[in-house]
């Protein structure tokens, strides 16, 4: 694929310059920040410190699961408490987060080569509503009854009942409100993300020439659009269940021998909604990944991505597949067993564009020239745990093999092994390929590999076996295995030993913390382009890049982003900004 | 190098694992095998495919990591390439999902002659309904649930009146037939799993849900809910025992009509909400009941 535009070629820009909000104090240049690289850390700053209240929290679970009775404070209903905030968490207020509103703004803007989002105020707006999206989700553990403890799926009717913790208290109104919140925020950022993408690009770049993390987050932001509204509804009618006392998912009920005064809704109603945006979500999160792992893979090996135009076809059918799936979630929800027929087909159809991408990742290594950095042996680690959990998930979608491991640990293995370690290895990687542009040093090495290698192995060593504690059907959310015949001994040592390996990893993430801290100062001077890389937001004029980007001129992009190791050029990498066929590549400043 | 060696012990530790591990299925109890041997099949064909990747890797590593004048190749697409692993990965997933919906025709396909049993779940125990001289269950609706009607069966309806109530107790079924098991919840969602028997379905307030399966050999199951429903969850066991016929039989005789326990002078017994028991002990011992029928 020969993709190089003479230098004399290259388009006019469509839309011209716009003067960017200049700020005139500290306030407007660091906290009402209106400048999408600032909003990017405030985001990754609030998305990280929840997510430490999620590890914390799942810590506690698995003191409960791995050495059941030694810990009083852990009644069933804080256990179920805690599962229910740590996904929760994990999943919305963490990855979402961290992804778009994280990476999303930081990258976006930089990488089209645009001076910043194409609604500055708007953005911001997105941060403080997820913010306040945030502060109302911590608030429930302070409030009468503590939070929710309905499991983060939050399925009605008990969801709003008694007999969980939180439902008939403050817990689940705060909870529905603050996911309401963290939707309206995220659509203001979402329809940022979107349109700079669309218009915002430079002169030159092309879509066929986006970074594959672009386009990851693209589809991604697309595809939220179109999800959170359906949780956004199915939210409001609980609210109202709940608050007014309407029957959108509540039918006929007996409760603790009372009748409830609820009459004719659906609680299945519910889980379509919410599965419709959840599956979708799962992509939400994973395509990000697979968009910047792509990147890291490529710049680290010194070669280019393999099929790059595969790979983003590949992005945009998953993101297509992923609505017409949503229901496998549901193969045993007593919804009409015919559906399973479908629904196994189009989950297992998603596996070939998602084994594409593989193949292309792992190509891109072969006959590379691969730099065993950090960042790429966080890529590594994801292929590993990626794959993993990918084929494990081919085990429940085929409706058939779901029935028995349907609500046991194997589905709790699978989800944290592709959704939860698979993309955080990313978030990891990408950290330690992007701190040095957001802070002009590099994160200490020493600390990175011995983060790598405990996060990685650890994590490993705790999902792998927990599959097998789900094909002996053990099931999950349960707060004690007292009483189980199907428990052994041996598998009660196995649960202990998962939790001693949770306790590890978890510790290893302080360490990282403590490495992002310290290196903002004592870090080694990174320069403008450690890594050698071809992708604008590497060519900046400053590092980090100051308001507005890119100083004086927009750059003017001549070529694809993966013009590493292009033979007959005298470097192995050519900036996308590098006219010329084979020009010697130029140092950033 | 570190990384080449890790990759290739996590392959070889992932598959002896797989193999010497004592963590596996429990031996099977009902015709549902159908079921292991599609899981076996996945095992197999996901379990190459994870070791050739990541073992590829591995050599990629290996044999392409950087040193002092290498230069990777430059080499943006091969379309052959792409589409022949694209036909082998559309291939290994038809060999996944054919089995699979071949037995999940299987598993929807109720053969006639299997015998309606219902089993009603609130928080947090289990009751269950069998036909009685009619072979007909008589129709039911939560709204009719009361005091002495705990499974709200409709009282006006003649097929209900001779239906067998087990409730609170652990229930028998013959061995070698067929059973349609009809769901009922009064409540919220629960999911009726037997780990032996290899099925679950949820129930949800509001429908009947099902799932057929036939047992296939004698003995004590345990029950586990398996959606959750609420802070009894864990404690919600109930027993399943399959008995031979002639067992199953002398059990049914002993158990009472719904005509029998609607009897006024019958009332009285077991009607305490059980979920009012269960709550006042939860935090300090699983009640009586509850540790009586997890044995």
């Amino acid at each position: 694929m020969v993709d190089v535009t003479p230098a004399d070629a290259v388009p006019p820009a469509e839309v011209g310059e716009v003067e960017l909000y200049h700020p005139h104090s500290w306030w407007t240049k660091y906290v009402f920040s209106q400048d999408a690289k600032v909003i990017a850390v405030q985001y990754s700053a609030t998305a990280t410190a929840i997510g430490l209240v999620a590890l914390v929290l799942s810590w506690l679970m698995r003191l409960q699961l791995g050495f059941p009775g030694t810990f009083d404070f852990i009644t069933p209903e804080a256990y179920y408490q805690f599962i229910t905030m740590h996904g929760m968490i994990m999943v919305i207020y963490l990855l979402t987060a961290l992804f778009l509103g994280g990476f999303g703004n930081y990258l976006i803007p930089l990488m089209v080569g645009a001076r910043d989002m194409v609604f500055p105020y708007v953005n911001m707006l997105s941060y403080w509503i997820y913010l306040l999206a945030v502060l109302v989700l911590v608030s429930s553990f302070f409030a009468p009854g503590g939070p929710t403890g309905a499991g983060w799926t939050l399925y009605p009717p008990q969801a709003i009942m008694s007999g969980t913790p939180g439902g008939q208290d403050w817990g689940i109104i705060l909870m529905l409100s603050s996911l309401i919140l963290f939707i309206v925020g995220f659509t203001m950022g979402g329809l940022n993300y979107v349109v700079t993408v669309l218009q915002g690009r430079t002169r030159g770049m092309t879509l066929m020439r986006l970074p594959l993390t672009v386009w990851g987050i693209f589809t991604a932001t697309v595809m939220a659009l179109l999800a959170f509204p359906a949780l956004f509804v199915a939210c409001v009618m609980m609210l109202l269940d709940r608050v007014l006392g309407t029957s959108f998912f509540m039918p006929a009920i007996v409760e603790m021998g009372e009748q409830l005064q609820h009459n004719g809704g659906s609680p299945i109603l519910f889980q379509h909604l919410f599965w419709f945006f959840g599956h979708p979500e799962v992509y939400i999160v994973a395509l990000p990944a697979f968009g910047i792992v792509s990147d890291l893979i490529s710049t680290h090996a010194r070669k280019n991505i393999f099929g790059y135009r595969m790979m983003v076809w590949a992005i945009i059918a998953i993101g297509a597949l992923s609505f017409v799936v949503w229901a496998h979630h549901m193969y045993v929800s007593g919804m009409n067993p015919y559906f399973g027929f479908f629904f196994a087909t189009t989950t297992l159809i998603i596996a070939v564009p998602t084994a594409i991408k593989v193949y292309n990742w792992v190509l891109t290594l072969w006959r590379g020239d691969i730099h065993l950095t950090i960042p790429m042996l966080f890529a590594l680690a994801f292929i590993v745990t990626f794959v993993n959990g990918g084929l494990t998930g081919l085990f429940l979608g085929n409706v058939v093999v779901d029935v028995p491991l349907s609500d046991t640990m194997f589905v709790v293995a699978h989800f944290h092994m592709v959704m939860g370690v698979a993309p955080i290895l990313v978030i990891f990687g990408a950290i330690y390929h992007w701190y040095p542009k957001v802070t002009g040093r590099m994160l200490d090495e020493t600390l990175g590999r011995f983060h790598f290698w405990v996060t990685f192995v650890g994590a490993y060593l705790i999902f792998f076996p927990m599959h097998y504690l789900g094909l002996m059907g053990v099931p999950r959310r349960y707060a004690e295995l007292t009483d189980m015949t199907i428990m052994t001994e041996s598998a009660r040592h196995l649960n202990s030993f998962i939790s001693i390996m949770a306790f590890i990893v978890g510790f290893a993430q302080m360490v990282f913390l403590f490495n992002l801290i310290w290196s903002i100062r004592h870090g080694r001077e990174a320069g403008g382009n450690p890594w050698r890389a071809t992708t604008l937001e590497w060519q900046t004029p400053q590092t980090p890049p100051e308001h507005g980007n890119f100083g004086k001129e927009l750059p003017i992009v001549y070529r694809w982003a993966y013009d590493y190791s292009v033979p007959g050029a005298k470097e192995d990498f050519i900036p996308q900004n590098v006219p010329g066929d084979f020009a010697p590549s130029r140092e950033p400043a | 190098m570190a990384v080449v060696l890790v990759l290739v012990l996590i392959v070889v530790g992932s598959v002896l694992f797989h193999l010497l591990s004592p963590w596996w299925w429990t031996p099977i109890a009902s015709n549902w095998d159908y079921i292991d041997n599609t899981i076996i099949i996945s095992f197999w064909i996901t379990g190459i495919v994870f070791a050739a990747v990541v073992l590829f890797m591995a050599y990629c590593v290996f044999r392409f990591r950087h040193r002092e004048g290498n230069r990777a190749a430059y080499e943006p697409e091969n379309k052959r390439l792409e589409s022949w692993l694209m036909i082998v990965t559309a291939f290994g997933v038809t060999a996944l999902l054919v089995p699979g919906l071949f037995v999940w025709s299987r598993f929807v396909t109720v053969p006639g002659d299997a015998t309606a049993i219902e089993v009603v779940a609130q928080q947090w125990q289990w009751s269950f309904r069998l036909p009685g001289k009619d072979g007909k269950l008589g129709t039911s609706d939560t709204r009719d649930v009361t005091a002495d009607n705990p499974l709200g069966v409709a009282p006006k309806d003649p097929n209900g009146q001779d239906d067998v109530l087990v409730q609170a107790a652990d229930l028998h079924l013959p061995v070698g037939k067929p059973v349609k098991v009809l769901l009922r919840s009064i409540d919220v969602l629960h999911d009726f799993y037997i780990p032996e028997f290899r099925a679950k379905m949820d129930m949800i307030p509001g429908s009947v849900t099902y799932f057929w399966f036939t047992p296939t050999r004698t003995g004590t199951f345990q029950v586990l809910c398996a959606e959750l429903c609420g802070q009894g969850h864990p404690l919600m066991h109930g027993v399943v025992v399959v008995d031979t016929e002639q067992d199953y039989l002398a059990w049914l005789g002993q158990q009472q009509t719904f005509a029998q326990l609607s009897a006024p002078q019958q009332s009285g017994s077991a009607n305490q909400p059980p979920g009012k028991i269960i709550a006042s002990n939860l935090g300090v011992a699983a009640n009586s009941k509850l540790s009586r029928s997890a044995q």
